[in-house]
């Protein structure tokens, strides 16, 4: 075993560590904290696809603007129950759709035999990134903008508080 | 060396906690962010493919980053509308919003 691999089971272990953290714990604060942290191993094992790139955006956007955003809904949505009700009746129907998911998902990825072309991930700079982004991509690219433009505004005129409709 | 299938797996588990979340889950908050971990095994999936099977092309990098953005117009809509909700109900559990049910 390299060390490359152990740091790599290192990361998938805290990742699913996380991810376990956010569908099970019992507080609406942790499930939250424990999605960073989730995050940002998402963004360490980009590192070790070695797309450092991607690994910046997640940091940046994900770890830093979703997470925030976030929690600030928590905050506001706080309810006026002392203990608020987090998981529903279906729960037991919800662990067998999961476990069966990702026995149907794993199974899958064993049987299938994937085309591969290289062995070791291979370093992507900015350049070439940039480069197809707006050569190959240009008309999804603005396409995209369009659609943060309309997410802008529209959560901006939902969000709005009602003083300032009856005005 | 790390082996393709070995991301693939770990985006499999991923996906499947997010969706054992939205299913198990009841405050729309925490739905939002089972949502999330499932944008993110897409993301790892996407980004596998691009580092092993088309190095040169990289196709998935680009859809990781669409996903990303989308993600985030995604999370910024869905939490007005939550807000919405909780001003308009006094709460943010999915099964208590139920005026369109028939």
């Amino acid at each position: 075993m390299t060390v490359t691999e152990v740091i790599f089971y290192f990361i998938a272990a805290a990742t699913v560590l996380g991810a376990f953290g956010v569908v099970a714990t019992g507080k609406v604060a942790y499930a939250a904290l424990s999605l960073v942290f989730t995050l940002l191993a998402v963004a360490a094992l980009y590192i070790l696809l070695a797309s450092e790139f991607l690994a910046l955006v997640q940091v940046l956007l994900y770890a830093g603007g979703v997470a925030v955003l976030l929690l600030f809904a928590l905050m506001l949505t706080r309810a006026r129950e002392l203990v608020p009700v987090l998981d529903g009746a279906q729960k037991p129907f919800a662990v067998v759709a999961g476990l069966s998911l990702m026995g149907v998902l794993i199974s899958m990825v064993f049987l299938t035999t994937w085309p591969r072309r290289a062995d070791e991930p291979t370093l992507i700079n900015f350049n070439a990134i940039g480069d197809r982004l707006f050569r190959d991509f240009a008309l999804p690219f603005e396409v995209a903008s369009l659609v943060l433009l309309v997410a802008l505004v529209g959560s901006i005129v939902l969000a709005r508080t009602e003083e300032e409709e009856e005005e | 060396m790390i082996r393709l299938e070995s991301f693939l797996v770990l985006s499999a588990i991923l996906f499947s906690l997010g969706v054992y979340g939205v299913l198990a889950r009841r405050h729309a908050v925490l739905i939002l962010m089972s949502v999330e971990l499932m944008l993110n095994a897409a993301s790892i999936n996407m980004v596998a493919f691009a580092a092993y099977t088309s190095p040169e092309r990289f196709t998935g990098i680009i859809f990781a980053i669409f996903i990303i953005t989308v993600a985030a117009a995604e999370v910024g809509l869905a939490l007005a509308i939550v807000l919405r909700i909780f001003r308009n109900r006094t709460t943010a559990n999915v099964d208590e919003v139920h005026q369109l049910k028939w």
